[in-house]
Protein backbone atom coordinates (compact mmCIF):
# COMPACT_ATOMS: atom_id res chain seq x y z
CA UNK A 1 0.00 0.00 0.00
CA UNK A 2 2.75 2.54 1.28
CA UNK A 3 4.78 1.59 -1.57
CA UNK A 4 2.07 2.24 -4.35
CA UNK A 5 1.12 5.37 -2.63
CA UNK A 6 4.35 6.83 -3.55
CA UNK A 7 5.02 5.73 -6.62
CA UNK A 8 2.08 7.41 -7.63
CA UNK A 9 3.30 10.81 -5.86
CA UNK A 10 6.58 10.18 -7.53
CA UNK A 11 5.22 9.40 -10.91
CA UNK A 12 3.14 12.74 -10.09
CA UNK A 13 5.65 15.00 -9.28
CA UNK A 14 8.21 13.63 -12.44
CA UNK A 15 5.55 14.45 -14.92
CA UNK A 16 4.88 17.70 -13.55
CA UNK A 17 8.76 17.87 -14.15
CA UNK A 18 8.53 16.61 -17.39
CA UNK A 19 5.44 18.91 -18.62
CA UNK A 20 7.37 22.08 -17.99
CA UNK A 21 9.83 20.64 -20.29
CA UNK A 22 7.32 22.76 -22.83
CA UNK A 23 8.30 26.13 -20.81
CA UNK A 24 11.94 25.97 -23.42
CA UNK A 25 9.36 27.01 -26.17
CA UNK A 26 7.59 30.10 -25.01
CA UNK A 27 10.78 31.21 -23.72
CA UNK A 28 12.72 30.98 -27.16
CA UNK A 29 9.41 32.61 -28.74
CA UNK A 30 9.13 35.28 -26.92
CA UNK A 31 12.91 36.15 -27.16
CA UNK A 32 12.81 36.41 -30.78
CA UNK A 33 9.35 38.64 -30.65
CA UNK A 34 11.52 40.77 -28.14
CA UNK A 35 14.19 41.04 -30.38
CA UNK A 36 12.70 41.78 -33.48
CA UNK A 37 10.48 44.24 -31.38
CA UNK A 38 13.87 45.75 -30.14
CA UNK A 39 15.09 46.10 -34.09
CA UNK A 40 11.88 47.66 -34.89
CA UNK A 41 11.90 50.25 -32.71
CA UNK A 42 15.41 51.03 -33.09
CA UNK A 43 14.89 51.51 -36.94
CA UNK A 44 11.25 53.86 -36.53
CA UNK A 45 11.32 55.11 -33.03
CA UNK A 46 8.08 56.84 -33.68
CA UNK A 47 6.15 53.58 -34.26
CA UNK A 48 7.36 52.92 -30.35
CA UNK A 49 3.82 52.50 -29.34
CA UNK A 50 2.30 50.54 -31.35
CA UNK A 51 5.07 47.92 -31.53
CA UNK A 52 5.17 47.80 -28.09
CA UNK A 53 1.02 46.81 -28.07
CA UNK A 54 1.50 44.15 -30.60
CA UNK A 55 4.55 42.83 -29.60
CA UNK A 56 3.16 42.02 -25.63
CA UNK A 57 0.05 40.63 -28.12
CA UNK A 58 2.66 38.33 -29.55
CA UNK A 59 3.95 37.46 -26.43
CA UNK A 60 0.77 36.45 -24.96
CA UNK A 61 0.21 34.61 -27.79
CA UNK A 62 3.37 32.61 -27.74
CA UNK A 63 2.94 32.38 -23.86
CA UNK A 64 -0.12 29.75 -24.08
CA UNK A 65 1.50 26.56 -25.09
CA UNK A 66 3.72 27.67 -21.61
CA UNK A 67 0.41 27.61 -19.79
CA UNK A 68 -0.89 24.52 -20.70
CA UNK A 69 2.32 23.05 -19.61
CA UNK A 70 1.92 24.84 -16.32
CA UNK A 71 -2.31 23.93 -16.08
CA UNK A 72 -1.05 20.17 -16.40
CA UNK A 73 1.63 20.51 -13.74
CA UNK A 74 -1.05 22.27 -11.61
CA UNK A 75 -3.38 19.68 -11.78
CA UNK A 76 -0.80 16.96 -11.60
CA UNK A 77 0.37 18.17 -8.09
CA UNK A 78 -2.65 19.49 -6.58
CA UNK A 79 -4.91 17.68 -7.96
CA UNK A 80 -3.73 14.42 -9.12
CA UNK A 81 -2.33 12.78 -6.17
CA UNK A 82 -5.17 12.97 -3.93
CA UNK A 83 -7.98 11.53 -7.00
CA UNK A 84 -5.68 8.41 -7.60
CA UNK A 85 -4.73 7.80 -4.14
CA UNK A 86 -8.86 7.60 -3.84
CA UNK A 87 -8.91 5.31 -6.60
CA UNK A 88 -6.44 2.92 -5.32
CA UNK A 89 -8.19 2.92 -1.98
CA UNK A 90 -11.40 2.36 -3.77
CA UNK A 91 -10.02 -0.57 -5.61
CA UNK A 92 -7.96 -2.17 -2.60
CA UNK A 93 -11.74 -2.13 -0.59
CA UNK A 94 -13.63 -3.71 -3.23
CA UNK A 95 -11.32 -6.40 -3.66
CA UNK B 1 -28.20 76.78 -2.86
CA UNK B 2 -26.27 75.93 -0.41
CA UNK B 3 -28.36 73.33 0.93
CA UNK B 4 -28.25 71.40 -2.55
CA UNK B 5 -24.39 71.66 -2.19
CA UNK B 6 -24.40 69.56 0.65
CA UNK B 7 -26.66 67.02 -0.66
CA UNK B 8 -24.21 66.82 -3.37
CA UNK B 9 -21.61 66.28 -1.47
CA UNK B 10 -23.28 63.89 0.75
CA UNK B 11 -23.77 61.83 -2.63
CA UNK B 12 -20.83 61.70 -3.14
CA UNK B 13 -19.57 60.88 0.22
CA UNK B 14 -21.90 58.15 0.32
CA UNK B 15 -20.48 56.74 -3.21
CA UNK B 16 -16.66 56.93 -1.79
CA UNK B 17 -17.27 54.75 1.37
CA UNK B 18 -19.50 52.45 -0.67
CA UNK B 19 -17.02 51.99 -3.06
CA UNK B 20 -14.49 50.90 -0.29
CA UNK B 21 -16.86 48.98 1.98
CA UNK B 22 -16.86 45.99 -0.33
CA UNK B 23 -13.05 45.43 0.06
CA UNK B 24 -13.12 45.98 3.77
CA UNK B 25 -16.19 43.51 3.74
CA UNK B 26 -13.77 40.96 1.87
CA UNK B 27 -10.57 41.32 3.51
CA UNK B 28 -12.58 40.77 7.13
CA UNK B 29 -14.40 37.75 5.25
CA UNK B 30 -10.56 36.71 4.19
CA UNK B 31 -9.45 37.01 7.94
CA UNK B 32 -12.22 35.44 9.54
CA UNK B 33 -12.23 32.24 7.71
CA UNK B 34 -9.11 31.96 6.76
CA UNK B 35 -7.76 28.63 8.36
CA UNK B 36 -4.51 29.31 10.39
CA UNK B 37 -1.45 27.06 8.85
CA UNK B 38 2.22 26.53 9.12
CA UNK B 39 4.41 26.95 6.44
CA UNK B 40 3.53 26.60 2.87
CA UNK B 41 -0.03 26.89 1.95
CA UNK B 42 -1.72 26.72 -1.72
CA UNK B 43 -5.35 25.73 -1.58
CA UNK B 44 -8.27 26.79 -4.55
CA UNK B 45 -11.11 28.64 -4.11
CA UNK B 46 -12.79 27.25 -0.36
CA UNK B 47 -16.15 26.67 -0.28
CA UNK B 48 -18.56 29.14 2.11
CA UNK B 49 -21.51 26.98 1.68
CA UNK B 50 -23.28 24.34 -0.47
CA UNK B 51 -27.19 24.83 -1.74
CA UNK B 52 -28.42 21.67 -3.13
CA UNK B 53 -29.94 21.35 -6.72
CA UNK B 54 -31.03 18.85 -8.31
CA UNK B 55 -28.43 18.12 -11.39
CA UNK B 56 -25.52 19.44 -9.37
CA UNK B 57 -24.90 21.26 -5.93
CA UNK B 58 -24.42 24.55 -6.39
CA UNK B 59 -21.25 26.23 -4.41
CA UNK B 60 -20.93 29.42 -3.18
CA UNK B 61 -16.74 29.84 -3.13
CA UNK B 62 -14.74 32.95 -2.63
CA UNK B 63 -14.39 33.47 -6.14
CA UNK B 64 -17.52 34.50 -6.26
CA UNK B 65 -18.12 35.99 -3.45
CA UNK B 66 -14.96 38.37 -4.11
CA UNK B 67 -15.47 39.00 -7.89
CA UNK B 68 -19.24 40.09 -6.80
CA UNK B 69 -17.76 42.24 -4.19
CA UNK B 70 -15.11 43.88 -6.87
CA UNK B 71 -18.49 44.72 -9.28
CA UNK B 72 -20.17 46.46 -6.85
CA UNK B 73 -16.58 48.34 -6.04
CA UNK B 74 -16.62 49.18 -9.97
CA UNK B 75 -20.55 49.74 -9.72
CA UNK B 76 -19.82 52.64 -6.87
CA UNK B 77 -16.82 53.98 -8.78
CA UNK B 78 -18.53 54.38 -11.83
CA UNK B 79 -21.63 56.44 -10.35
CA UNK B 80 -19.28 58.48 -8.34
CA UNK B 81 -17.13 59.39 -11.25
CA UNK B 82 -20.35 60.27 -13.66
CA UNK B 83 -22.61 61.82 -10.37
CA UNK B 84 -22.97 65.19 -11.53
CA UNK B 85 -21.04 65.55 -14.64
CA UNK B 86 -22.97 68.10 -17.49
CA UNK B 87 -22.01 69.52 -20.67
CA UNK B 88 -20.04 72.55 -19.11
CA UNK B 89 -17.18 71.06 -16.98
CA UNK B 90 -17.39 71.63 -13.42
CA UNK B 91 -15.72 68.74 -11.84
CA UNK B 92 -12.15 67.49 -12.15
CA UNK B 93 -13.26 64.37 -12.67
CA UNK B 94 -15.60 64.67 -15.02
CA UNK B 95 -11.96 65.03 -17.40
CA UNK B 96 -10.38 62.16 -16.01
CA UNK B 97 -14.09 60.23 -16.73
CA UNK B 98 -14.32 61.55 -20.08
CA UNK B 99 -10.45 60.21 -21.09
CA UNK B 100 -11.13 56.80 -20.14
CA UNK B 101 -14.14 57.06 -22.06
CA UNK B 102 -12.12 58.19 -25.15
CA UNK B 103 -9.19 55.95 -25.06
CA UNK B 104 -11.76 53.11 -24.65
CA UNK B 105 -13.50 54.65 -27.86
CA UNK B 106 -10.60 55.31 -30.10
CA UNK B 107 -9.70 51.67 -28.30
CA UNK B 108 -12.49 50.15 -30.04
CA UNK B 109 -12.83 51.89 -33.06
CA UNK B 110 -9.18 51.37 -34.26
CA UNK B 111 -9.43 47.64 -33.41
CA UNK B 112 -12.94 46.15 -34.12
CA UNK B 113 -14.24 49.21 -36.78
CA UNK B 114 -16.92 51.12 -37.51
CA UNK B 115 -19.45 48.61 -37.22
CA UNK B 116 -18.25 47.77 -33.72
CA UNK B 117 -18.60 50.91 -32.11
CA UNK B 118 -21.25 50.23 -29.54
CA UNK B 119 -19.00 47.58 -27.80
CA UNK B 120 -16.55 50.15 -25.80
CA UNK B 121 -19.09 49.63 -22.72
CA UNK B 122 -18.73 46.04 -22.86
CA UNK B 123 -15.13 46.05 -23.12
CA UNK B 124 -14.29 48.49 -20.54
CA UNK B 125 -16.34 45.87 -18.25
CA UNK B 126 -14.20 43.35 -19.01
CA UNK B 127 -11.23 45.42 -18.55
CA UNK B 128 -12.07 46.93 -16.02
CA UNK B 129 -13.62 43.48 -14.28
CA UNK B 130 -10.59 41.90 -14.93
CA UNK B 131 -7.86 44.53 -13.71
CA UNK B 132 -9.76 44.78 -10.46
CA UNK B 133 -10.67 41.24 -9.77
CA UNK B 134 -6.49 40.67 -10.04
CA UNK B 135 -5.56 43.18 -8.33
CA UNK B 136 -7.38 42.62 -5.00
CA UNK B 137 -4.88 40.14 -4.20
CA UNK B 138 -2.70 43.08 -3.37
CA UNK B 139 -5.37 43.45 -0.21
CA UNK B 140 -4.58 39.96 0.54
CA UNK B 141 -7.82 38.55 -0.86
CA UNK B 142 -8.32 35.56 -3.27
CA UNK B 143 -7.92 36.89 -6.44
CA UNK B 144 -10.83 35.37 -8.26
CA UNK B 145 -9.42 35.31 -11.62
CA UNK B 146 -6.62 32.75 -10.37
CA UNK B 147 -9.81 30.46 -10.43
CA UNK B 148 -10.87 28.92 -13.76
CA UNK B 149 -14.40 29.25 -12.98
CA UNK B 150 -14.46 32.91 -13.37
CA UNK B 151 -12.20 33.15 -16.13
CA UNK B 152 -14.29 30.48 -18.16
CA UNK B 153 -17.41 32.17 -17.88
CA UNK B 154 -16.07 34.91 -19.88
CA UNK B 155 -14.74 33.53 -22.17
CA UNK B 156 -17.65 31.10 -22.38
CA UNK B 157 -19.42 34.81 -22.98
CA UNK B 158 -16.86 35.91 -25.79
CA UNK B 159 -17.07 32.64 -27.31
CA UNK B 160 -21.35 32.66 -27.70
CA UNK B 161 -20.53 36.14 -29.07
CA UNK B 162 -18.10 35.58 -31.52
CA UNK B 163 -20.78 32.19 -32.60
CA UNK B 164 -23.22 35.10 -32.76
CA UNK B 165 -21.09 37.84 -34.85
CA UNK B 166 -20.21 34.51 -37.48
CA UNK B 167 -23.90 33.69 -37.82
CA UNK B 168 -25.18 36.72 -39.33
CA UNK B 169 -24.70 36.11 -42.18
CA UNK B 170 -27.07 33.04 -42.01
CA UNK B 171 -26.32 29.07 -40.42
CA UNK B 172 -25.36 27.63 -43.79
CA UNK B 173 -22.80 30.81 -44.15
CA UNK B 174 -21.72 29.37 -40.79
CA UNK B 175 -21.08 25.94 -41.84
CA UNK B 176 -19.49 26.38 -45.13
CA UNK B 177 -16.80 28.54 -42.78
CA UNK B 178 -15.60 25.57 -41.30
CA UNK B 179 -15.04 23.76 -44.99
CA UNK B 180 -12.23 26.35 -46.08
CA UNK B 181 -9.82 25.91 -47.39
CA UNK B 182 -10.44 22.44 -48.02
CA UNK B 183 -13.29 19.77 -46.99
CA UNK B 184 -10.84 17.40 -45.46
CA UNK B 185 -10.22 20.66 -42.75
CA UNK B 186 -13.19 20.34 -41.57
CA UNK B 187 -12.48 18.55 -37.70
CA UNK B 188 -9.21 20.81 -37.23
CA UNK B 189 -11.68 23.64 -38.14
CA UNK B 190 -14.02 22.26 -35.70
CA UNK B 191 -11.37 21.75 -32.98
CA UNK B 192 -9.79 25.10 -33.35
CA UNK B 193 -13.17 27.00 -33.14
CA UNK B 194 -13.68 25.63 -29.35
CA UNK B 195 -9.67 26.17 -28.33
CA UNK B 196 -10.40 29.87 -28.71
CA UNK B 197 -12.33 30.39 -25.25
CA UNK B 198 -10.46 27.99 -23.86
CA UNK B 199 -7.34 29.20 -24.14
CA UNK B 200 -8.28 32.34 -23.51
CA UNK B 201 -9.18 31.30 -20.12
CA UNK B 202 -6.09 29.33 -19.69
CA UNK B 203 -3.85 32.43 -20.44
CA UNK B 204 -5.42 34.77 -18.09
CA UNK B 205 -5.85 32.14 -15.31
CA UNK B 206 -2.53 30.45 -15.73
CA UNK B 207 -0.74 33.81 -15.36
CA UNK B 208 -2.73 34.76 -12.00
CA UNK B 209 -2.09 31.36 -10.81
CA UNK B 210 0.87 30.92 -12.01
CA UNK B 211 2.12 34.41 -9.96
CA UNK B 212 0.38 33.50 -6.89
CA UNK B 213 2.06 29.98 -7.12
CA UNK B 214 6.02 31.99 -7.65
CA UNK B 215 4.94 34.43 -4.74
CA UNK B 216 3.79 31.86 -2.22
CA UNK B 217 7.04 29.61 -2.93
CA UNK B 218 9.51 32.49 -2.52
CA UNK B 219 7.64 33.71 0.57
CA UNK B 220 8.32 30.65 2.15
CA UNK B 221 11.73 29.86 0.53
CA UNK B 222 12.86 33.86 2.26
CA UNK B 223 11.61 32.35 5.83
CA UNK B 224 13.54 29.49 5.63
CA UNK B 225 16.61 30.74 4.29
CA UNK B 226 16.47 33.63 6.90
CA UNK B 227 16.33 31.25 9.61
CA UNK B 228 18.89 29.94 8.21
CA UNK B 229 21.40 32.95 8.04
CA UNK B 230 20.12 34.59 10.93
CA UNK B 231 20.71 31.61 13.36
CA UNK B 232 23.22 32.91 15.57
CA UNK B 233 21.09 36.42 17.06
CA UNK B 234 20.40 35.86 20.19
CA UNK B 235 16.39 34.78 21.93
CA UNK B 236 13.46 35.62 19.84
CA UNK B 237 15.51 37.94 17.40
CA UNK B 238 16.47 34.58 15.51
CA UNK B 239 12.48 33.69 14.79
CA UNK B 240 11.92 36.85 13.04
CA UNK B 241 12.01 35.95 8.63
CA UNK B 242 14.13 39.71 8.11
CA UNK B 243 14.62 38.36 4.34
CA UNK B 244 10.51 38.36 4.03
CA UNK B 245 10.43 42.14 4.61
CA UNK B 246 10.24 44.37 1.45
CA UNK B 247 11.73 42.00 -1.01
CA UNK B 248 8.23 39.66 -1.90
CA UNK B 249 6.81 43.09 -2.51
CA UNK B 250 9.06 44.04 -5.42
CA UNK B 251 8.10 40.76 -6.94
CA UNK B 252 4.29 41.53 -6.33
CA UNK B 253 4.72 44.35 -8.41
CA UNK B 254 5.75 42.19 -11.19
CA UNK B 255 3.49 39.34 -10.68
CA UNK B 256 0.24 41.07 -8.94
CA UNK B 257 0.35 44.40 -10.53
CA UNK B 258 2.03 44.20 -14.00
CA UNK B 259 0.83 40.54 -14.54
CA UNK B 260 -2.38 41.41 -13.75
CA UNK B 261 -2.81 44.76 -15.84
CA UNK B 262 -1.24 43.11 -18.73
CA UNK B 263 -3.87 39.96 -19.15
CA UNK B 264 -6.56 42.40 -18.53
CA UNK B 265 -5.65 44.11 -21.51
CA UNK B 266 -4.58 41.43 -23.65
CA UNK B 267 -7.92 39.73 -22.39
CA UNK B 268 -10.04 42.53 -23.93
CA UNK B 269 -7.76 42.68 -27.05
CA UNK B 270 -8.65 39.13 -27.75
CA UNK B 271 -12.09 39.30 -27.29
CA UNK B 272 -12.49 42.39 -29.51
CA UNK B 273 -10.18 40.69 -31.75
CA UNK B 274 -11.94 37.64 -32.09
CA UNK B 275 -15.67 39.14 -32.48
CA UNK B 276 -14.59 41.27 -34.82
CA UNK B 277 -12.75 38.95 -36.81
CA UNK B 278 -15.10 36.09 -37.07
CA UNK B 279 -18.11 38.80 -38.61
CA UNK B 280 -17.48 38.34 -42.16
CA UNK B 281 -17.73 42.18 -43.02
CA UNK B 282 -17.93 42.47 -46.52
CA UNK B 283 -20.54 39.33 -47.14
CA UNK B 284 -22.72 40.71 -44.52
CA UNK B 285 -23.02 44.22 -46.35
CA UNK B 286 -23.21 42.58 -49.59
CA UNK B 287 -26.46 40.77 -48.79
CA UNK B 288 -27.71 44.06 -47.19
CA UNK B 289 -27.68 45.54 -50.02
CA UNK B 290 -29.12 42.93 -51.67
CA UNK B 291 -31.97 42.46 -49.21
CA UNK B 292 -32.76 46.48 -50.05
CA UNK B 293 -32.84 45.92 -53.75
CA UNK B 294 -35.28 43.55 -53.51
CA UNK B 295 -37.37 45.08 -50.79
CA UNK B 296 -37.63 48.26 -53.13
Amino acid sequence: MEIAISIILGCCALGAGTAMIAGIGPGIGEGNAVAKACEAIGRQPECKGSVTTTMLMGCAIAETTGLYALVIAIILIFVAPNLLVDILVETIKSL
Amino acid sequence: MANTNRRFKFVDIFYIVMMIVPLVVGVIIQVLTKPLAEGITLTGARIFYTVPMPIQDLVITEAQINSALVIVTILFFCLYMTHGIGEHIKLKRQHFAELIVEKVDGLVSENMGEYFNGYSPFIIAILALSACSSLVSLLGMFPPTSDLNVVGGWAILVFILITYYKMKCGPLYYLKGFTEPIPLLAPINFISEFATPVSMSFRHYGNILSGTVISTLIAAGLSGLSAMIFKFLPGFLSQIPFLQVGLPAVLSIYFDVFSGCLQAFIFAMLTMMNISGGFPIDEYEKRKLKKLAINK
